[in-house]
């Protein structure tokens, strides 16, 4: 089995510098084609692959590429942005790729910002991941010594240059629109779509914003082509994909795996099943803004499409695992204490509906609550779902939330009638 | 509060052609806000309304928008904190795994609660969201470095050996 994306990490070690990377066969795919292939063929062998955005959206990225408008009719500055800002809660996909393999990313980033034309690249990486903004930095400055970035690349006759962008902190940034007025000075408020960042992009420039294992793909697809990244997936599906898991079993981790694989073999066989001691109550299969999976649901493929046929959303495809020695409520508690305090304001539903959500249910696991409080949670599950909210955000949050008073209803009701948690 | 050097209300000769850098950078002014005020931060630990409002005048704002900015950003600190910050990860994966046990022995050793700084000014205490590395829960950033596989003993540990 082929894994492209992590062929180059491994664990514990520096990763390669410019000449491993090179001495791996790394940068041959960027010398093939700046100047050789069109840049229209990249788009279009990208589309061909099936790639989806591993950001948590899944949207097609030779379709977002696509959007772009074409250099004759909107001469001046584009750009091509690798969102770096992983904070979803129980996700660390993203920092394993920007720790293991910078120069994979770039070489990413370059062939990406070729193929739309972008002749400024930005890496908007989180505060926190100071250890990948060096690496990055590094590798950066070792690409535009080796010619590889800058002026006339390659005598390609494409220029780029790539800023690293450290950011201030802010789950919200990593919402496309958002990290666009963060990049611009400003609060990081989700803007209104349409106009896409395509169109009216960063200032007011023609954009695109992939994730960073998004685009760590880019030179294997361009390498080696379309229908060979589509070989790679099980079930119907193209490409590997990094999945996590974390919480109470044996061995949490981060696996790239062939996407199309069962998120029972990631559970049990990857991750080696619950700890002893420990039973498997449900779990989120791609982090904080995902609903709940029960055992029974997890033969189901990993992958976008199975899951949106199932009603799941893979989201990140970094697993949490709620064991059944937590209690669901406070844990559910949690995740909505997180999207209160990362609510940006903007839009009243989430601004105001969000603390609301988070004291209700820390009343209930105070043993405070009432039997009003669950039709006030189903019903603020419906004020801040999909629709109703400016960005994802609050509908993110209302997924476990809905979920959750589903299938754990009775622990919320024992915790009513009790007066208190059973497990505190 | 003893915790902060005196700051002097004036940006240095330094500061000031490092902010005139960013911005040359940019295409308009007010984009190397964010960069401007982590470049000031690192060196001064916080933004002083006397600074903020003196970085604000470099970058054509007026001092309520660059405010309005600096307040946003979790980690641009607007008050005074220690020489090291302890951002400790209090999303799901840690918080199932422990971190509430860090959050009391913190308090316990330190006496400090989370936006609190010890008495010596050497710590200050910050919760932080999911830092990435759920698969080593409970983490901690303690300055810049990223820690995992926490416990109270390896906490006290790394408290002991980090340099003041």
């Amino acid at each position: 089995m082929e894994l492209p994306l992590t062929r180059n990490i491994r664990a514990g070690q520096a990763p390669l510098d410019l000449t491993g990377y090179q001495r791996a066969g790394g940068y041959e795919t960027l010398r093939a084609s700046l100047g050789k292939a069109a840049p229209a063929e990249l788009v279009a062998t990208v589309t061909a692959s099936g790639l989806a955005g591993c950001g948590g959206g899944g949207f097609a990225t030779g379709r977002k590429w696509q959007a772009m408008p074409d250099r004759a009719e909107r001469p001046g500055p584009r750009y091509f942005i690798v969102n770096a800002d992983e904070m979803e809660p129980g996700t660390f996909k993203d920092r394993l790729l920007l720790e293991g393999d910078p120069h994979q990313l770039l070489e990413g980033l370059i062939l990406a910002a070729y193929a739309v034309q972008a002749d400024h690249g930005i890496i908007f990486i989180r505060a926190e991941y100071t250890a990948a903004a060096k690496l990055l930095s590094q590798a950066v400055a070792e690409a535009e010594a080796a010619g590889l970035l800058g002026i006339n690349i390659l005598g390609s006759g494409f220029d780029l240059h790539i800023d690293v962008h450290a950011s201030a902190g802010r789950y919200i940034c990593g919402e496309e629109t958002a990290l666009l007025n963060a990049l611009e000075g400003k609060r990081a408020i989700p803007r209104a779509k349409p106009p896409l960042p395509q169109t009216s992009g960063l200032f007011g420039h023609p954009t695109v914003i992939n994730n960073v294992e998004t685009i760590c793909n880019i030179p294997h697809i361009i390498g080696r082509g379309a229908d060979w990244y589509r070989s790679l997936g099980l079930d119907g599906q193209a490409g590997t994909k990094i999945f996590g898991v974390s919480g109470r079993v044996k061995y949490p981790g981060a696996y790239e795996l062939p996407l199309g694989t069962p998120m029972r073999e990631l559970i049990e066989e990857h991750a080696g099943g619950m700890r002893p001691g420990y039973g498997l109550r449900a779990l989120l299969p791609g982090g904080a803004s995902t609903g709940f999976m029960l055992d029974s649901e997890l033969d189901i493929p990993m992958s976008f499409a199975a899951f949106a046929a199932a009603g799941h959303r893979l989201g990140t495809g970094t697993a949490i695992v709620l064991d059944d020695r937590t209690c669901p409520v406070a844990f559910i508690g949690n995740l909505q204490q997180f999207f209160a305090q990362e609510s940006c304001g903007w839009c009243a539903p989430c601004r105001d509906g969000l603390p609301w959500v988070e004291q209700t249910l820390a009343a209930i696991e105070a043993g405070t609550g009432t039997g009003d409080d669950l039709d006030l949670l189903l019903e603020m599950t419906g004020h801040l779902g999909p629709g109703r909210t400016f960005c994802a955000l609050a509908p993110g949050a209302m997924a476990s939330l809905k979920s959750g008073l589903d299938y754990f209803g009775q622990d919320f009701e024992r915790h009513i009638h009790d007066g208190g948690c059973a497990w505190h | 509060m003893s915790t902060a050097e005196p700051q002097a209300g004036k940006l240095t000769a330094a500061e000031r052609a490092g902010i005139a850098a960013l911005v040359a950078r940019e295409p308009m002014p007010r984009a190397a806000c964010i960069n401007a005020l982590r470049q000031v931060q690192a060196k001064r630990r916080y933004i002083s309304d006397a600074i903020l409002a003196e970085i604000a005048v470099l970058l054509g704002m007026s001092t309520a928008e660059l405010d309005e900015v600096a307040t946003f950003y979790n980690l641009i600190f607007r008050r005074p904190v220690g020489e090291q910050v302890i951002l400790l990860c209090n999303s799901v994966s840690c918080w199932m795994l422990g971190q509430p046990t860090l959050a009391a022995h913190l308090r316990a050793r330190l006496n400090i609660k989370p936006g609190e700084t010890t008495a010596d000014g050497r710590y200050t205490l910050l919760p932080i969201v999911c830092l990435g590395h759920c698969d080593h829960a409970p983490a901690m950033l303690l300055g810049s470095t990223l820690h995992g596989d926490l416990d109270p003993a390896k906490l006290d540990a790394l408290l002991c050996l980090e340099p003041a």
